[in-house]
């Protein structure tokens, strides 16, 4: 099947620092991909560079011709000088009409919010409503970078139940970045685990059926993030005493994520 | 400015609306208006200020060569605000300290005008009505510039104003949804330079970054949208315009100086009248 966007010995570099190496990785029609990893990992690089906004080092990255890309970025700055609400900011870049605008922040779960200038919505609202503006532009993949930060409990479970729907209806891909772990297991086809490289990526429900993870881990949604937590709450170069190998990073490592899919060697 | 308005006391025969140089001004201003108006409000948005100051002052440098080479006054201000604005925004995002380039440039380019000036005979006298404007002194072969440069930045703005407001909103956004926020950049750019050519005249090279900013964060106050915003900038523009003629009439103040500290008290009114958010 094609891809919609693909990367091919992907590396990105911030000055001299090296944030991704060697990342392969493809994302096709309908499918709900989800990036994990600990802060600093190159999550949002990694992502930024799938859309183009950060420029490839070594390897490349295909876009399907004509994609229509809807992203949510983690942060979105607007200036205090300018103003806007949030119903002329749904019609950027493309203008539409008032119900598509009401219909889109319903679904999104802000209705009647269009009046407000956009500098004045909390956290929360304000995600919802970059999202509600990524559903307009009819994208063939959503790109969202860590969406339901701001969200509670109840607000990131209807988020990704939303996602889902989505995907449902439209078909489009959803690839994106999340803490959630425990969510994450139930709402993603593919989990990539990313440490300034790919660490492991698979089928989540295969993964949390694994013989490895309920031993080590658990059922339970804590058991998710212990299994987070010991993934990647470590360092490649200092050695946090659990048996590293700086030649073979994953020597230590249970791969209780890695999927059938997975086709790159562990060490 | 002493001079003409001396001249005003003692009213020559009018055969149009146009030999009246006071129409001519008041014209020739709200034409500009027209384009600072919007134009403004993307160099408030996009906090350009300093980008506006750079390529007005650079302007002078192209008074200089104008006179120097024997080409159109227009022509010469236009390339070298051109020349100016590229650079500047070939510069930015190159990890420079921005506001660090922009101050040596627009003040070298200032100070390179000035010094070219003074080698060219007869230049040195009137170099004032370049760097404070003219306004009285605009003939209609003027008029016919500012409003035809006017009008080319108006429409120029209003072609791509999607995608204009898309990329100042946040340029990410723009480049996701297959954009190119550096065409954003580049036709601001060209609006910019096209600006300061036409302005030169009329509030000079010192003061068409204040006609740019101050109308456009006037109307911010009571803005809720950026349409409202530009025409309001537009708005004040045209007032302070009306109003700075008025009392350069009335007290024998230089015109362009004038205008700006209309837009300045307009300004300092709107501030009282300020909405939240």
């Amino acid at each position: 099947m094609n891809s919609l966007i693909k990367a091919e010995n992907l590396s990105v570099r911030h000055g001299d620092t090296v944030v991704l190496s060697g990342v392969d990785f493809a994302i096709r029609k309908g499918e709900i991909v989800t990036v994990v990893g600990p802060n600093g990992s190159g999550k949002s690089t990694l992502i930024r560079a799938l859309i183009g906004l950060e420029a490839a080092a070594t390897g490349r990255v295909t876009r399907s011709p004509g994609l229509a890309i809807g992203y949510v970025p983690q942060k979105l700055h607007i200036d205090a000088g300018l103003p806007l609400t949030v119903r002329r900011f749904l019609s950027l870049p493309r203008r539409v009409c008032d119900a598509a605008a009401e219909a889109a922040l319903t679904r999104t779960g802000v209705p009647g919010l269009g009046t407000r200038p956009l500098a004045r919505l909390s956290g929360g609202q304000f995600q919802r409503v970059l999202l509600a503006r990524a559903l307009l532009t009819r994208p063939d993949i959503l790109i969202l970078d860590e969406p339901t930060q701001g969200l509670d409990q109840p607000g990131t479970a209807a988020f990704y139940h939303l996602i889902e729907e989505v995907r449902a209806e439209t078909g489009a891909a959803v690839l994106m970045v999340s803490h959630d772990l425990h969510v994450v297991m139930a709402a993603s086809d593919r989990v990539v685990c990313l440490n300034g490289h790919i660490c492991c990526e698979g089928a989540p429900k295969v993964v949390s059926a694994a013989p490895e993870y309920r031993a080590l881990f658990g059922l339970g949604t804590g058991g998710a993030f212990a299994l987070y937590r010991h993934m990647h709450d470590h360092d490649h170069e200092a050695d946090e005493g659990h048996g590293h190998d700086p030649s073979a990073p994953h020597a230590a490592h249970p791969h209780p994520l890695h999927g059938p899919n997975c086709t790159h060697d562990h060490v | 400015m002493r001079r003409i308005l001396t001249l005003s006391t003692a009213p020559t025969a009018r055969t149009t609306m146009f030999d009246d140089f006071l129409i001519r001004a008041a014209l020739a201003g709200i034409g500009l208006t027209l384009a600072t108006g919007p134009l403004g409000s993307f160099v408030v948005w996009r906090r350009m200020a300093y980008f506006g100051d750079a390529t007005a002052h650079a302007a002078i440098l192209g008074v200089a060569l104008a006179f120097g080479l024997g080409m159109p006054l227009y022509a010469g201000t236009l390339t070298v605000a051109l020349a100016m604005a590229l650079t500047v925004a070939a510069l930015s995002g190159r990890g420079h300290a921005m506001d660090t380039v922009l101050g040596v440039l627009a003040h070298a380019a200032l100070a390179l005008g000035l010094v070219a000036a003074s080698f060219i005979p007869g230049l040195r006298v009137d170099l004032s009505a370049f760097l404070f404007g003219d306004i009285l002194a605009v003939s209609r072969a003027d008029l016919a510039v500012i409003w035809g440069g006017a009008g080319l930045v108006v429409a120029l703005l209003a072609w791509r104003w999607q995608e204009l407001l898309t990329a100042t909103v946040n340029e990410e956004l723009a480049q996701a949804s297959g954009q190119d926020p550096g065409r954003a950049r580049l036709i601001l750019t060209l609006a910019l330079a096209l600006t300061v050519a036409v302005a030169i005249k009329i509030v000079g090279a010192l003061l068409i970054a204040a006609l740019l900013i101050i109308p456009a964060a006037a109307a911010r106050q009571r803005a809720r949208g950026p349409e409202t915003m530009a025409l309001g900038a537009t708005l004040v523009g045209a007032v302070s315009v009306a109003g700075g003629l008025a009392a350069s009439l009335r007290f024998d103040t230089p015109a362009g100086p004038s205008i700006v500290a209309v837009a300045a008290l307009l300004f300092t009114v709107s501030l009282a009248l300020r909405r939240r958010g």
